[in-house]
């Protein structure tokens, strides 16, 4: 072995150590925060911790409330913020490259970067006032806001990662270009574009300054998108700034809940769009 | 033989850039007429203006005409969509669906609409994958992805997607550059039976190809046609210096 082999392999494996150790640094946050709320949360977590509503302190108390809250509400999140999201990502890489298409987006990246209390106040404005009280159909639309740009970026990346042979492809059959993107380009992306919705998804349910103008929060039960709606991460706001133990406790294990429901989502829509060809 | 495409006095620009000057050129139905020339000297631009495929880039500008059984395909009011179904391609890179090898062969027909049945689709299906000498090595796995299947099998996909429409033109795009020898000579095997009841217009590197399995051969150079016949002619006594000096390997 000469000199410039040796030295060759030797950067090789330094620099092999070094990224691995780099990875392992990046995914040990993660699991440390993971372990971190989980060992802090699950002692509180029983069934009726996940199916009570809120109690005076000491006298247990749940978050099955929150829960259907932030469901409630990232559901009507999703049902609009998707669609146009979506829709307006597939706009931006089809057709999207005349002014029109980079004012869009630059638009987009602008609302990616907009503190997220900001949307909250536009919608007190916009739908509270109006309306004369929070309620979860507020807190939605804050939500739907936050998301459509994170989902239209993702979506246009994603649809851009599609090569264009097989456009040319489906074009050379006689295929409109509607149906191009319909039935070719939207099915090739569709893992890419589950993935966005994924991290607009997880994205939102993090999200608690939006929703303490818009939803508040609510100590009971509430299955209408006209009344003021409880959510988990202002519950989780609500019990850590409580001046109790027992109090910071049950936000642990709101925490715990919050994250598992994420992942739980995350498992579901990849399994829902693994690539089956 | 009738003429099924004529071309006369051609320009195309990719905005400033002319990439094909004054082209007139005829294909006859039924024969198989092979484009050569060197890399960049517009034979696939101008492959691809005989189903508009040139459309879809943006800036790129088109004079003169193209005919197709007597219709200029440039006129005002031409069914863009209509005329690909009558001009099939099949393109350098196989490019299947992420889909199953049926609904590959499939698609073409769905979206045009021209099956009457489930039954009748599924004879069209069997019949495109025939004459593309590709049913008995997938008969049985129809519904698996298409992504499994080699290239030159991917390659012969592609060309019964394109039979499924029952187009009367095909046009082929270097159909065989990226196959290995076996393949090649599959799919040339192919565009020689093809023959018997479509037009075909290939485009190839390969000159050994063009003189193997066509009809005619026409030398591009810098944009220009510069001699169009026969292929026995072409490869033995052409009629321009250039043309010979191309053959015989002088440059390109």
């Amino acid at each position: 072995m000469d000199a410039q082999h040796r030295k060759r392999k030797l950067t090789n494996a330094a620099m092999s150590t070094v990224t691995m150790l780099c990875a392992v640094l990046a995914i040990s946050v993660l699991l440390i925060i993971l372990a971190y709320i989980a060992a802090k949360g699950f002692s509180a977590i029983s069934l009726e911790f996940l199916i009570d509503t809120p109690k005076p302190v000491g006298e247990g108390g749940g978050i099955g409330n929150a829960i259907l809250g932030s469901l409630m509400m990232t559901i009507l999140a999703c049902a609009i913020g998707l669609p146009i999201g979506i829709a307006a990502g597939v706009y931006l890489s089809e057709m999207g490259d005349g002014w029109y298409g980079k004012f869009v987006r630059f638009i987009a990246d602008t609302l990616t970067g907009i503190p997220s209390i900001i949307v909250g106040i536009f919608i007190y404005t916009l739908v509270v006032l109006p309306m004369g009280r929070q309620s979860g159909l507020a807190g939605g639309l804050a939500l739907a806001i936050i998301m459509i740009p994170i989902v239209a970026r993702t979506t246009e990346e994603m649809i851009r990662l599609v090569p264009n042979s097989m456009r040319e492809g489906a074009l050379a059959l006689g295929a409109p270009k509607w149906r191009v993107t319909w039935n070719i380009v939207l099915p090739a992306a569709s893992t890419g574009i589950a993935t966005g919705a994924m991290l607009a998804i997880a994205r939102i349910s993090g999200e608690t300054a939006p929703l303490l103008f818009t939803a508040l929060n609510s100590r009971f039960y509430n299955y209408f998108y006209d009344q003021p709606m409880a959510s988990l991460t202002v519950q989780i706001f609500n019990y850590a700034t409580g001046p109790f133990d027992v109090e910071h406790q049950l936000a642990w294990a709101a925490t715990l809940v919050l994250v598992g429901l994420i992942l739980m989502i995350n498992i579901g829509v990849r399994y829902l769009t693994r690539r089956r060809y | 033989m009738e003429n099924k495409i004529e071309v006369k006095d051609l320009d195309f620009y990719y905005g400033k850039n002319q990439a094909l000057f004054g082209i007139s050129l005829d294909v006859r139905e039924r024969e198989v007429m092979a484009f050569i020339g060197p890399s960049g000297c517009g034979k696939s631009t101008f492959l691809r203006t005989m189903n508009r495929m040139n459309d879809t880039i943006p800036g790129t500008r088109v004079d003169g005409s193209v005919m197709i059984d007597g219709n200029d395909i440039y006129a005002g009011g031409v069914d863009v969509v209509a005329l690909r179904r009558k001009v099939g391609m099949v393109f350098q890179k196989s490019n299947p669906f992420p889909k199953s090898i049926y609904d590959n062969v499939a698609y073409g027909v769905r979206i045009n609409n021209i099956h009457s049945s489930k039954s009748d689709l599924d004879n069209r299906i069997e019949k495109a994958l025939k004459d593309a000498a590709l049913w008995d090595e997938v008969k049985d796995r129809l519904n698996t992805s298409a992504f499994g299947l080699s290239g030159g099998q991917q390659q012969r996909l592609c060309i019964a997607r394109a039979l499924a429409v029952e187009p009367k033109i095909i046009l082929m795009d270097e159909p065989a550059s990226a196959l290995d020898p076996i393949a090649t000579q599959k799919i040339e095997e192919l565009v020689v039976t093809l023959k018997k009841n479509y037009t075909i217009v290939i485009v190839t590197h390969n000159m050994q190809q063009a003189a193997r399995i066509s009809d005619r051969t026409a030398f591009f150079m810098l944009g220009k046609l510069i001699e169009v016949n026969p292929t026995q002619k072409m490869f033995t006594n052409p009629d321009e210096k250039m043309t010979e000096d191309y053959i015989t390997g002088r440059f390109g």
